[in-house]
C-alpha cells in the first residue's frame, strides 16, 4: 500500500512539475509577434510525418541517421511499457497486461528489449563521437560548458535508463523461472523475452532469491525514476526536441526558401510616400494614433516572431546549420546554431526576468549586441543553407534577417560600402554609380 | 547589327502598337557589367533564334531591389518595388524572364504581397521550355566534345526555388560530360555574393567563400564550371583567378552554353 502511495505521488509530482515548467515555455514562446501557420492543415500533417514522425532531412547523413534512428525507436515504443508500469505502479499488481495479452505482450516486450539494446550500442558511439572521435561539429565554440555537459548527461541518463531496464526484465526472469516472480504464472517456466530469457541468467543465474527480488525491485523503480528525472530535465535542455520536433515542423514555412516576409509596417508609410493625393500633414485617425509604433525588425527577442521562438526551443544543437553554412566553414564569426542558442538563452532569461518583476520590467539587455554581434549578421549570404540542413525545419535564416532590419532601420548601423550601395540605389537604380540612362548600352556595343 | 541582335524595348513596341509576348528584365549586372553583358546577349540571340516576341524596358528598368532588402533596407526596396509594379503594370506586362536568380526570386515572391503579380522564369527554365518544345535546336556541337562541365547552384535558383532540373537538362544537350560536385543541388554551396555580400568586403575569416566554392569545383577537374546567375559569374571567375587557373578552367553560363552549341 505505501508503495501504492509513494507511487502515486512520484506520478503526480513528475507529471505537476513538467507540466508547470512546460507552461513558462510555452508563454514565453508566446512572447513572440503573431504570424499566421494554421493554414493548409493537410500539407502541415504531411511535412510533420515526413520530417518529424519520419526524420527525412536526419538521412542525409546515413550514419548519425541509423544510431539515431534506433534511439527514436526506442524511445518512442518503450512509452508502451511505461503505461504498464504506470498501471503496475498504481494497482500494485505486477506485469498487469502479460496475462490479457499474452502472445502479443511477449511480442512487444521482445521488441522493446532489441532496439534497447540497439539504442544502447548507439548511445555508446553517440558518447564517443562527442567525446573520443570528437566530430568537429558537435565540438566548436558555442559548444564549450553547459552545452557538452547537457550533451554527455542525456547520453549517460539513456545508458542508465537501459540498464535499468534489463535489471529488471532479466532478474524477473530469474525469479520467474523459479516460481517466485510476483508476475502472474502462466504454468511457463520462462517469459520468453528476445533478450532477458538469455540475459537474465548469465548475469543474475546465481543470486538469492532476496538480492534477486532488490535487484528487480531496483530495475523497476530506477526505471520510472530515470523516466520522471529525464521528463523533467527536457524543459532545461536541448533534448526538448524531442516533443517540439513535432509541432515545429507542423508549423513550418511552406514558401519557397527564397522567400522573404514582407513588413507591412513599411508598406503602409511606402504607400503613403508614393501617393500623390495624400496629404502629409494630415491627422491620423484615432485608431491608428492610438496602435503601438511598429519597432521594425528585432532587437531583442519579443521582436521576433513565435515560430522564431519555437524554433529557439526546438534547437538540439547539432550543428548541421553551421556545418553547412559558407561563412562559418570560411572561419567567419557567424554560426547559425550560436544565433539559435542565443535566442533561446536570451528568451529564458527574459522570460523569467519577467515573471520575477512583472511583464513592464526592463533588465536593459537584448538579443542583439548583448548576445549577437553586428560581425555576426553581416557574415551572411542568406544563401539558406541552414535551414535546408536542419533535420526540424528551423530557420536561423530569418532571424539574422530581422535582427539586420532592426540594426538597418532602428539603428543606422550599415556596413559603408553598403550604404555607399543603397544610395546608388536610391539614386541611380542600380547598386553601382551608372547612369539609369546607360543600361541599353549593352545593345550597341561589340 | 545583326538579326539576332534585335532587341526592342517597351517603349519602341508600344509606339509600334505591338505587345511583345514575354518582357526580359535583364537586371542591374546584365546591364552594366561587362562579363555579364555578354550573358545578356546570348539570351537575346536566344530568344531572336527562337522568334520569341520579347522587349526590354530599358532605361526604364530599375534595381528590383533585392540587395536593399537583403541588407535590411525594407524602405528602399518597396520604394524599388514599387516603382517597378507602377512601370510594369503600365505597360499590361503578364509574364517576366528574368536574366539573374536574384531578380527571378523577389519578383516571383516578394513582389505580389507588394500588387505585383507576374508569371516570372529564370532563363534557364525559358530556354529549356524551348528546347523541349523543339524551338531550339541543339546540336552539341564538337566544340563541347570531351569537355567536363560542372554545374554551380545558385542559392536563389536552388536551394530558394527548387530549380535544380532545367540547368542540368541543358546541359546535358551539350555533347559534354556533366560531373556534379560533392556539394551540389540542395547542399550546393554558396559563392558568397548573395545576401548583399557582393557589395561589401567580407568579415574578418581565415578564407573568401568563393575560393572555397572554386575549390570545391576545382576537385571535379572540371573544363568549364557553369552558372546561372551573374553573380556567381563573378564570384566564381574570381575564385579561378585566385587559383591560377583561368588558363584551364572557364566560368560560363549556360545560356552563353546553349548559344554557341546552337552557333549563334
Amino acid at each position: 500500500m505505501i508503495s501504492i502511495i509513494i507511487f502515486a505521488v512520484l506520478l503526480l509530482v513528475g507529471f505537476g512539475y513538467f507540466a508547470s515548467n512546460a507552461n513558462k515555455i510555452r508563454s514565453n514562446i508566446l512572447m513572440g509577434q503573431d504570424v499566421n501557420r494554421s493554414d493548409n492543415k493537410g500539407e502541415r500533417l504531411k511535412v510533420m510525418s515526413l520530417i518529424a514522425l519520419g526524420q527525412k532531412k536526419m538521412f542525409k547523413r546515413p550514419i548519425p541517421a541509423i544510431l539515431h534512428f534506433c534511439l527514436y525507436a526506442a524511445f518512442v515504443i518503450t512509452q508502451v511499457e511505461l503505461i504498464e508500469i504506470i498501471a503496475d505502479g498504481l494497482s500494485g499488481e505486477h506485469r498487469l497486461f502479460r496475462g490479457s495479452l499474452g502472445g502479443f505482450y511477449t511480442f512487444m516486450i521482445s521488441f522493446i528489449e532489441v532496439l534497447s539494446v540497439l539504442a544502447f550500442v548507439a548511445t555508446f558511439i553517440f558518447l564517443a563521437r562527442r567525446n573520443l572521435i570528437k566530430v568537429p561539429r558537435l565540438n566548436m565554440k558555442e559548444m564549450k560548458g553547459w552545452p557538452k555537459i547537457d550533451g554527455n548527461m542525456i547520453l549517460v541518463m539513456e545508458l542508465i535508463l537501459i540498464t535499468f531496464i534489463f535489471m529488471m526484465n532479466g532478474a524477473d526472469e530469474v525469479l520467474y523461472s523459479q516460481g517466485l516472480s510476483h508476475a502472474e504464472n502462466l504454468g511457463d517456466q520462462s517469459f520468453g523475452f528476445a533478450i532477458s530469457q538469455f540475459v537474465g541468467p548469465v548475469l543474475f543465474g546465481g543470486m538469492s532469491e532476496s538480492t534477486l527480488i532488490i535487484v528487480e525491485r531496483i530495475g523497476w523503480w530506477g526505471h520510472i525514476l530515470m523516466v520522471f528525472t529525464f521528463l523533467n530535465y527536457l524543459p532545461f535542455s536541448k533534448h526538448f526536441h524531442i516533443i517540439l520536433a513535432f509541432p515545429n515542423t507542423y508549423f513550418s514555412n511552406l514558401k519557397p526558401q527564397g522567400q522573404f516576409t514582407n513588413m507591412e509596417s513599411v508598406m503602409k508609410e511606402v504607400k503613403l510616400m508614393m501617393d500623390p493625393d495624400a496629404d502629409p500633414y494630415a491627422v491620423p485617425d484615432e485608431a491608428e494614433g492610438e496602435a503601438e509604433v511598429a519597432r521594425f525588425g528585432a532587437k531583442d527577442v519579443d521582436d521576433l516572431s513565435w515560430k522564431n521562438l519555437l524554433d529557439a526551443y526546438t534547437c538540439t544543437e547539432c550543428g548541421r546549420c553551421t556545418d553547412n553554412c559558407p561563412a562559418n566553414r570560411t572561419g567567419k564569426l557567424l554560426s547559425p546554431r550560436k544565433i539559435m542558442m542565443d535566442t533561446r538563452d536570451r528568451l529564458d532569461e527574459k522570460g523569467k526576468n519577467i515573471r520575477k518583476h512583472g511583464k513592464d520590467h526592463d533588465d536593459g539587455k537584448s538579443l542583439l549586441n548583448d548576445y549577437i554581434k553586428e560581425e555576426e549578421l553581416w557574415a551572411c549570404t542568406t544563401c539558406n543553407a541552414c535551414v535546408e540542413a536542419c533535420p526540424v525545419n528551423i530557420d536561423p535564416l530569418s532571424i539574422i534577417m530581422e535582427m539586420r532590419r532592426s540594426l538597418v532601420m532602428e539603428e543606422s548601423k550599415v556596413p559603408t560600402e553598403l550604404a555607399g550601395m543603397i544610395s546608388n540605389i536610391e539614386n541611380n537604380g542600380a547598386p553601382w554609380q551608372f547612369s539609369p540612362d546607360d543600361r541599353l548600352n549593352w545593345r550597341d556595343e561589340e | 547589327m545583326s538579326n539576332l541582335m534585335k532587341v526592342p524595348t517597351m517603349a519602341e513596341m508600344t509606339a509600334n502598337g505591338e505587345v511583345p509576348e514575354i518582357l526580359f528584365w535583364v537586371g542591374c549586372s546584365g546591364s552594366f557589367d561587362d562579363r555579364a553583358k555578354k550573358i545578356t546577349k546570348a539570351i537575346v540571340k536566344i530568344l531572336n533564334k527562337c522568334e520569341v516576341k520579347f522587349a526590354v524596358l530599358g532605361a526604364e528598368e530599375s534595381c528590383t531591389g533585392d540587395p536593399a532588402k537583403r541588407a535590411g533596407n525594407e524602405f528602399v526596396y518597396q520604394m524599388q518595388a514599387m516603382q517597378n509594379i507602377e512601370v510594369l503594370d503600365g505597360y499590361g506586362i503578364k509574364k517576366i524572364v528574368t536574366g539573374c536568380p536574384h531578380c527571378f526570386n523577389i519578383m516571383k515572391n516578394e513582389y505580389p504581397e507588394l500588387g505585383g503579380n507576374y508569371e516570372v522564369m529564370h532563363h534557364t527554365q525559358l530556354i529549356q521550355s524551348l528546347i523541349k518544345e523543339g524551338r531550339l535546336q541543339v546540336e552539341g556541337g564538337d566544340m563541347f566534345k570531351g569537355k567536363k562541365i560542372t554545374f554551380h547552384d545558385p542559392c536563389y535558383l536552388g536551394r530558394g526555388n527548387n530549380v535544380y532540373e532545367a540547368p542540368r537538362e541543358m546541359l546535358q544537350k551539350l555533347d559534354a560530360e556533366l560531373v556534379e560536385m560533392k556539394n551540389c543541388k540542395a547542399k550546393g554551396t554558396c559563392c558568397g555574393a548573395g545576401g548583399a555580400q557582393m557589395f561589401k568586403e567580407s568579415e574578418k575569416g581565415d578564407k573568401e567563400v568563393n575560393v572555397l566554392r572554386t575549390e570545391e569545383a576545382l576537385e571535379v577537374k572540371p573544363d568549364i564550371i557553369a552558372t546561372g546567375c551573374p553573380f556567381c559569374n563573378t564570384m566564381m571567375t574570381d575564385g579561378v583567378k585566385n587559383k591560377d587557373k583561368e588558363g584551364s578552367v572557364q566560368v560560363i553560363d549556360v545560356a552563353e552554353l546553349i548559344a554557341t552549341a546552337a552557333d549563334l
